[in-house]
């Protein structure tokens, strides 16, 4: 049971409405990213980081994390770090199944003609 | 603090509570559910990954999938956390038509959303040929989305749930959820006869306008949560936080990337 006082509570609004305003300025940003000429790779990497960066808004500020005991937030981040070790478990084996199977393709295909 | 402050503070903590979370277990619980179900969502972001970076044919998400109508959707999510916050602000004062009415509006913000997911879905499907056998980028694409939305359908029922037991208890919120369940399976059924989004919005404004109806309807007795007592609206916000920032995640990862 948490008693916040006015002051608190007016403060937080406050911080809220920045929040909110933070949020809609990156998703614009991402959105004029995505159209300009650029590598993708450089694109998915800003993509990437602006997404990280508002995802960390959302559960520090809305979600409180900010606030809470320290131990809740590992909780919080430690799914986060699998999915991104996951991922590099991934890579190399689907991606190079997927591209030997399409290079296998295109040989069999020039083989035909 | 003094030897007499330390032992009164002492007698309102129960031996078992949580050190993590002093104020509830349930918040604890969600967070621990949260956590199993952003693997959820990580495995199905990383199998999608891997999928797309091994096969070059993929196409561009932006040539097939509407941008603008997803950045509005996720503006909605945003705006809709922030009426959460300030629900859970209005009941943190013992303002208690301002939990309804911010609970209201965050509820016609979920369902909105689904309302649009529908309109794309019934028009990327029915329109131009896509669907989850077709090929990769289908699967990948209904499953995150689908997945999210039942998240989302989830949130707007919980919501609905919570500003029915505001109100009038267990009964008040098995009702407001039901009549929620009702409202946006017709809101999804009439938006994808209609195909229109103009509909979904009005349908998802009815919606939400019925539940807050019902809900005020059920009114009368003592309201079970007050300035002291908020720790369910909490726990209920968190869920609907963490599906807005599940969302800006597939947002990028699936439309914009």
């Amino acid at each position: 049971m948490t008693v916040h006082t006015p002051e608190q509570l007016a403060h937080e609004q406050r911080r809220y409405l920045q929040v909110f305003a933070w949020l809609v300025v990156l998703t614009a940003v991402e959105l004029a990213v995505i159209y300009p000429h650029i590598s993708p790779l450089a694109k998915g990497l800003m993509l990437v980081v602006l997404a990280a960066t508002k995802a960390a808004l959302v559960a520090l500020f809305f979600m409180h994390l900010a606030v809470e005991k320290r131990t809740l937030a590992y909780i919080a981040l430690t799914p986060a770090v699998l999915c991104v070790l996951l991922v590099f478990a991934l890579l190399p084996d689907l991606g190079a199944f997927t591209r030997a199977l399409t290079h296998a393709t295109s040989v069999t295909a020039e083989a035909h003609e | 603090m003094s030897q007499a402050a330390v032992a009164e503070h002492d007698v309102g903590i129960e031996p078992a509570e949580s050190p993590l979370t002093p104020e509830s277990w349930g918040k604890l619980g969600m967070w621990v559910f949260l956590a199993a179900d952003a693997m959820s969502f990580g495995g199905l972001l990383a199998g999608y990954g891997a999928l797309r970076y091994g096969d070059p044919t993929w196409p561009v998400p932006k040539d097939i999938l509407g941008v603008q109508l997803t950045a509005f959707m996720t503006f909605l999510l945003i705006c809709s956390s922030v009426t959460m916050v300030e629900a859970l602000a209005a009941i943190r004062q013992g303002d208690q038509r301002g939990l309804r009415r911010f609970l209201m509006l965050t509820v016609m913000g979920g369902m909105t959303f689904l309302g649009l997911q529908a309109f794309e879905w019934t028009k990327l499907i029915l329109h131009e040929g896509q669907s989850i056998a077709r090929n990769n980028f289908g699967a990948t694409f209904f499953i995150l989305t689908g997945f999210h939305g039942c998240h989302v359908f989830g949130g707007v029922t919980y919501l609905s749930a919570v500003l029915g037991r505001s109100v009038r208890g267990v009964a008040g919120a098995v009702v407001t959820a039901a009549v929620a369940v009702a409202c946006t399976l017709g809101l999804i059924v009439v938006t994808s006869a209609t195909l229109s989004g103009l509909v979904a919005v009005i349908a998802a404004a009815a919606g939400a306008g019925v539940v807050f109806l019902t809900a005020n309807l059920l009114a009368g007795g003592t309201p079970v949560y007050n300035a002291h007592n908020n720790n369910e609206v909490e726990i209920a916000a968190l869920y609907w936080h963490f599906v807005d920032l599940i969302w800006i995640l597939v947002f990028t990862f699936v439309y914009l990337i």
